[in-house]
């Protein structure tokens, strides 16, 4: 197989996966079995690619020329095989996960489920191979539609209003901005591929530059930049393997993915810095990461909080891309992978509490750790991560976006990425801290807690419980083997600049 | 043989049209209709596959050279509304056999065959013809037939729908002859390229202003021209649905590629454009029309409506596209008439068949419906997606040119205007989506019958519109190819 067909074949086999799953509908084990063979099918075709393609090569291939000199196109480069690789490995955890946690809350329309799942991977898989820009707007959209039924997947009335949000802001922002934006880019460059060191350099003056930069920043929805954060927590009603998979990894590192690509091959960073557009995008996304960390500490809807977190986590790879050196895309790109896995634990570990003890408020879950202690100590190693402190691998992404702040004498960035870590602890480690440390109490969780002894094991079923174990030990792995990741990009971090730095 | 399909095109169901009232059983009327409906949609195939090979093609009647005899011109605009106009009613043929029994009394439906023949012929001979006066002709068969069409639904309402849009179709085509004849005297010719020719130094003339006033009104209500809209919602409500489907996809198409023509053929670029402020006139009733419309959409508490109300909105870009007198701003017209052709028929499709199983289009009806009849629902949500313009459907590729277009002409306010405007059809159509995936069934009306999926007669059809949707939003290559072409040729007309 040439690695042109196998990109195609990593694109399309989800979406094959999503319609065999549909046709296993009434034998639920048959469909299980189709997820996660797809699922480690998917990894071991991008693992395949990786290997072959290497980590500076480059390969590219065209589905169909949708209008005149602007194709449907699939291409390869570092950024993009990291985001693929992190997505489809996580795909075939969650897949465990998912199987574990739907049987155990005995969830309906599980057929839907998993293959929207899949379609939302197969339309992932897309936006970190297309080679265009046109391709990327599309496959974005695709993930919008169909994590929709995922996130009013109860179909009650709070799912539908927050699918209203949901999809409002993803559509409306994509819709009015991303396109307009993708459009002038077509009018002043005469193309929308992606190219090292950007498309736009000497075709625009630089207050287009600004504007045309906002528009994309605030198209890209997903990246949940403040005040189009909102569709973040409301998607929070879908159940946790949604909230896991699709909004701690797929959709909103595909929003601070494609704000990275953007950055790196539409714009290029030396233009950012040139114009001075970057100077904006960096405070908001400052903005951004100190509010929604101070949000999060108020939520005590355990899910709640995480996702303010990932608000929070998302402007530190926005503000990345703002920075535009060599260290701070490093960083951002990094992020992507770091905060994958951290947020993922986390997420995993919400809903391990909620099969287990169907606790979802933070208050109530003082005392839980001598009943699920693996679950908590996994907790604990993805609050680290993402809080960037060792043994998470968050501590170098977050190290070199401080870096690139400091080198660039933006000292109040780097000082509000320090709040930010504090904030971080504050929010995440009484969790952890009232889980051991305090005593439950005697009455006042109420009837759930009535059957379970103290003393005795409660942790969520082994499908749940092991893939958490895997992802916390992931942060770890991820801490000490972080030089991998970055010799990996290397080729992308070099073919950054122009101007020799 | 081959020379001679120009005239086929509009002879074949206009000479089959009566023959159906001869063979008078139904099911008979009906193959023999298909059969009509599948040849004439395959000679205009050929036409079109013709003309973009080549030159234009003039066909002249009875060998009566023009300007005396009748010319019908087949260039790449008038071969495109062709294969637009009898794809629609050759795909809606299958659909019509289920749907139109189940809506039209049983002994008229042969009736209803013929009309639908007869509009046919009317709409193709209206995109074909080179003689002014002869457009009218078709106007006059394609209307006739179709206030029939629309009286033909069993609620009593269709009757004054159809009498409604009798009024204002008249009023319309009286108007266009008025202008003609205003021409005609003015010129003492009727042939469109002759036309041009004799009009181009009378132009300062006030009776070419005259005639052009009562032309682009006229042409503006059959048109459906916000404010000139009103007949429009009730006779696509009321009508059956496969007339709803067929008239949708074509009839306001038609007519505005009749005000194209002669806009830019006899009048030309020029005068319409720079002597006269049509750009500001089309911009207007355009944002108006889309802005107003989408927002009445939102609040109707009938499908059938919504679309309707969304068609004269949907009719706002195109004019839109027109009004920025650029080739770019045809184009993206043009390909809006083909896509919103496609979506527009695979919406009220998909709602035909809503109707035969729930007997009825109002909201309330449809709840929870998409349990019982997924298949029709998705390809709802299909067509809606392409109305929305969410990439990968045809409706995005128009989107895009019109975007485009907007931002080369630099009425960038057009261009937010165009994107902002999309976003109401998110909401209007995600009203109906909510209503039928997450309400449940027991919110209907007390009564309602028990529904079950649609006939594949009738889903088969509707996914061939899904389906091209898909298609078309994927590989536009061939209509960006034609409609570039055709906005090229409608431009250099007038110089």
């Amino acid at each position: 197989m040439t690695v042109e067909t196998l990109l195609l074949v990593i694109v399309g086999l989800p979406f094959a996966g999503a319609i065999l799953i549909l046709m296993s509908g009434d034998r639920p084990n048959q469909r299980e079995t189709v997820t996660i063979v797809t699922a480690v099918a998917l990894f071991a075709a991008v693992v395949s690619l990786v290997d072959r393609v290497g980590a500076g090569g480059t390969a590219s291939v065209t589905v169909v020329e949708t209008l005149p000199g602007l194709p449907i196109a699939f291409s390869v480069e570092p950024l993009g095989m990291m985001f693929a690789l992190v997505a489809s490995f996580l795909w075939i955890v969650t897949s465990f996960y998912a199987i574990g946690y739907m049987r155990a809350n005995e969830e309906g329309h599980q057929t839907r489920f998993y293959a929207c799942f899949a379609v939302a991977i197969g339309a992932t898989m897309a936006v970190a191979f297309a080679g265009n820009l046109l391709t990327m707007f599309i496959a974005y959209e695709i993930l919008t539609l169909s994590t929709y039924p995922l996130v009013t997947h109860h179909g009650d009335a709070k799912s539908v209003r927050a699918g209203r949000t949901y999809l409002g802001i993803l559509l409306s922002t994509s819709i009015m901005l991303l396109l307009t934006g993708i459009i002038v880019t077509w009018i002043l460059a005469g193309t929308l591929d992606f190219r090292p060191g950007g498309i736009l350099t000497g075709k625009a003056p630089d207050w287009i530059v600004i504007v045309l930069l906002g528009l994309y920043m605030y198209g890209t929805g997903k990246a949940a930049l403040m005040p189009i954060h909102r569709w973040l927590p409301a998607a929070m009603v879908a159940p946790t393997p949604v909230s896991a998979l699709l909004h701690a990894v797929a959709v909103v590192k595909t929003g601070v993915f494609v704000v990275l690509k953007v950055i790196v091959y539409v714009f290029g960073i030396d233009l950012l810095n040139s114009s001075g557009a970057g100077e904006w995008l960096m405070w908001i996304a400052t903005i951004t990461l100190v509010t929604a960390s101070v949000i999060a500490l108020t939520k005590n809807n355990l899910k709640a909080r995480l996702a303010y977190s990932t608000v929070s986590q998302l402007a530190y790879v926005v503000l990345a891309g703002a920075l535009a050196t060599q260290w701070s895309i490093l960083g951002g790109s990094m992020h992507i992978a770091m905060h994958a896995f951290g947020k993922i634990t986390l997420f995993f570990c919400a809903g391990a509490i909620y099969t287990a003890l169907h606790k979802t408020e933070i208050s109530d879950m003082r005392g839980i750790g001598r009943l699920m202690p693996f679950t908590l100590i996994a907790f604990l190693i993805g609050a680290l991560s993402v809080a960037g402190l060792p043994p998470g691998g968050g501590t170098w992404s977050k190290w070199y976006i401080a870096l690139a702040a400091a080198e660039t004498k933006h000292l109040i960035v780097v000082a509000a990425l320090m709040l930010s870590t504090l904030l971080n602890i504050a929010y995440f480690m009484p969790i952890v801290a009232n889980a051991w440390f305090v005593p439950r109490a005697a009455k006042s969780v109420g009837a759930m807690a009535a059957p379970v002894e103290a003393g005795g094991l409660k942790e969520a079923p082994l499908f749940c419980l092991i893939p958490l174990c895997l992802t916390a030990a992931g942060c770890v792995a991820l801490f000490i083997f972080a030089g991998e990741v970055q010799d990996f990009l290397a080729p992308m971090i070099d073919g950054l600049s122009t101007k020799a730095r | 043989m081959l020379a001679h399909l120009p005239v086929l095109q509009v002879i074949l169901p206009l000479i089959a049209a009566p023959v159906c009232i001869l063979l008078r059983r139904a099911t008979l009327v009906w193959l023999f209709a298909t059969v009509v409906c599948v040849l004439t949609f395959a000679i205009s195939v050929v036409l079109l596959v013709q003309v973009m090979g080549g030159e234009p093609i003039r066909y002249e009647l009875g060998n009566w050279v023009a300007p005396w005899g009748i010319v019908y011109v087949v260039d790449s605009v008038s071969a495109l509304i062709l294969v637009i106009v009898s794809g629609i009613a050759a795909v809606a043929m299958p659909f019509a056999l289920r749907s139109a029994a189940s809506e039209i009394e049983p002994d008229r439906l042969y009736l209803f065959y013929t009309m639908y023949l007869l509009c046919l012929a009317g709409l193709l001979g209206i995109a074909i013809t080179g003689d002014a006066f002869n457009l009218f002709v078709f106007l006059e068969i394609s209307s006739l037939s179709s206030y029939t069409l629309i009286s033909l639904g069993r609620n009593r309402k269709a009757l004054h729908a159809a009498f409604q849009y009798l009024v204002m179709g008249t009023i319309g085509a009286t108007l266009y002859l008025i202008g003609i004849g205003l021409l005609y005297a003015l010129t003492g010719t009727l042939n469109m390229a002759d036309l041009a020719v004799r009009l181009a130094p009378l132009l300062d003339s006030r009776i070419t202003l005259a005639a052009f006033g009562f032309i682009v009104v006229g042409l503006g209500l059959k048109l459906a021209m916000f404010p000139l809209h009103l007949w429009l919602p009730n006779a696509y409500t009321h009508s059956p649905s496969v007339v709803s489907v067929f008239l949708a996809g074509t009839a306001t198409k038609v007519s505005l590629y009749a005000l194209l023509r002669i806009l830019y053929d006899v009048f030309g670029v020029r005068f319409d454009f720079e002597q006269q402020p049509m750009s500001a006139l089309f911009a207007i009733v355009a944002v108006a029309g889309l802005v107003i419309c989408s927002l009445v959409a939102m609040y109707q508490q009938n499908v059938k409506r919504i679309l309707a109300f969304s068609s004269v909105a949907q009719i706002g870009y195109m004019l839109l596209g027109v009004a920025f007198a650029t080739a770019a701003g045809l184009q993206a017209s043009l390909l809006h008439i083909f896509n919103h052709a496609l979506l527009k028929s695979g919406l009220f499709l998909a709602v035909g068949c809503l109707v035969l199983r729930t007997g009825s289009s109002q909201l309330a009806n449809l709840s929870g419906i998409a349990r019982e009849m997924p298949w029709t629902m998705a390809a709802f949500v299909v067509c809606g997606l392409s109305l929305i313009g969410v990439p990968a459907t045809a409706g995005f590729i128009s989107k895009w040119y019109l975007v485009s277009a907007a931002i080369e002409k630099g009425w960038w306010p057009f261009a937010a205007l165009i994107v902002a405007t999309s976003l109401l059809a998110v909401i209007y159509i995600w009203r109906v989506i909510e209503v039928a995936y997450f309400r449940p069934a027991s919110d209907r009306p007390a009564g309602s019958p028990p529904a079950t999926e649609a006939p594949l007669s009738m889903l088969v059809p509707t996914w061939i519109i899904a389906a091209a949707n898909i298609w078309f939003g994927l590989d536009a290559s061939a209509p960006a190819a034609i409609t570039a072409r055709a906005a090229k040729a409608l431009m250099g007309a007038g110089g």
